[in-house]
């Protein structure tokens, strides 16, 4: 994922530019699937837009096997460093493809994994830092085959 | 369970390593049936983890939406020589474990 180098830059720009200027604006703008999802791992603490970025083809062929990369603007020190990092899907089934927990022996924020999509969608990653906070990031992906042909 | 980890041989003391599993398992959602029109029952690795030298230093917590044959990328600060090791299991409680040696120069 050569070229995604930009796209995570613009993106941290844009998630910069969002925290600081509408960081009120920034809860209300949570689309409504995720809303509950995100009530359940903030806990009811405000989750800001920005610091995450997630990568994915723009267009993904199968839906069985997406790559996706999800990374975090954060230091990683024991000071300041990412907790956890969990992935939502719009539209799957179960609409939480994953969590990980990092820590700041992790010198990176940053995890790379393949997931299953049932269609195009909006994918949001949440995650929660040291100091408590929440921050996010979403993607748009458009699945020319949905993962789940049968039964669902 | 077959898995095949990448982690660097050697490394100096603070230097970020790229770490990669992947592990040859169906990840069954349990949304699927046989050829009889049966279930399949859901059976996916729901934890993995990796541990550097005995201390925990990545966990993840997967579910259907983790595609077949899963495969995980992710960075570790090099501290200490000794190992990094990995285990998981999935919902059918099949256990899987692999290690690898590190050596951390200064």
């Amino acid at each position: 994922m050569e070229t995604s180098a930009r796209r995570r830059f613009i993106s941290a720009l844009a998630g910069l530019a969002a925290g600081a200027l509408l960081p009120a604006r920034a809860a209300r703008a949570q689309p409504d699937p995720f809303a509950p999802l995100v009530r359940k791992i903030t806990d009811g603490a405000p989750l800001r837009a920005g610091r995450v970025t997630v990568d994915t083809p723009l267009l993904a062929d199968n839906g069985h096997s997406v790559p996706l990369k999800v990374s975090v603007a954060s230091p990683m020190t024991e000071a300041d460093h990412v907790r956890s990092l969990t992935l939502l899907s719009e539209k799957n089934p179960r609409p939480v493809m994953a969590t990980f927990h990092l820590g700041p022996k992790a010198g990176r924020a940053e995890v790379v994994t393949r997931v299953r999509l049932n269609g195009s969608q909006r994918l949001l990653a949440v995650a929660q830092l040291s100091d408590g906070s929440f921050w996010s990031g979403s993607a748009e992906v458009v699945v020319t085959e949905a993962a789940c042909l049968d039964g669902s | 369970m077959l898995a095949r980890i990448s982690v660097p041989e050697q490394a100096r003391r603070g230097e970020v390593m790229e770490i990669r599993i992947a592990v040859r398992h169906p990840m069954e959602t349990g949304f699927r049936y046989d050829n009889f029109g049966r279930p399949i029952a859901k059976n996916v690795i729901n934890t993995l983890v990796c541990r550097y030298n005995g201390a925990e230093v990545f966990r993840a917590e997967m579910g259907s939406g983790i595609a077949a044959n899963p495969h995980l990328q992710f960075y570790l600060l090099a501290e200490a020589s000794g190992e990094i090791e990995f285990s998981w299991v999935d919902d059918s409680g099949n256990r899987g474990r692999q290690r690898a040696a590190i050596t951390v120069t200064d």
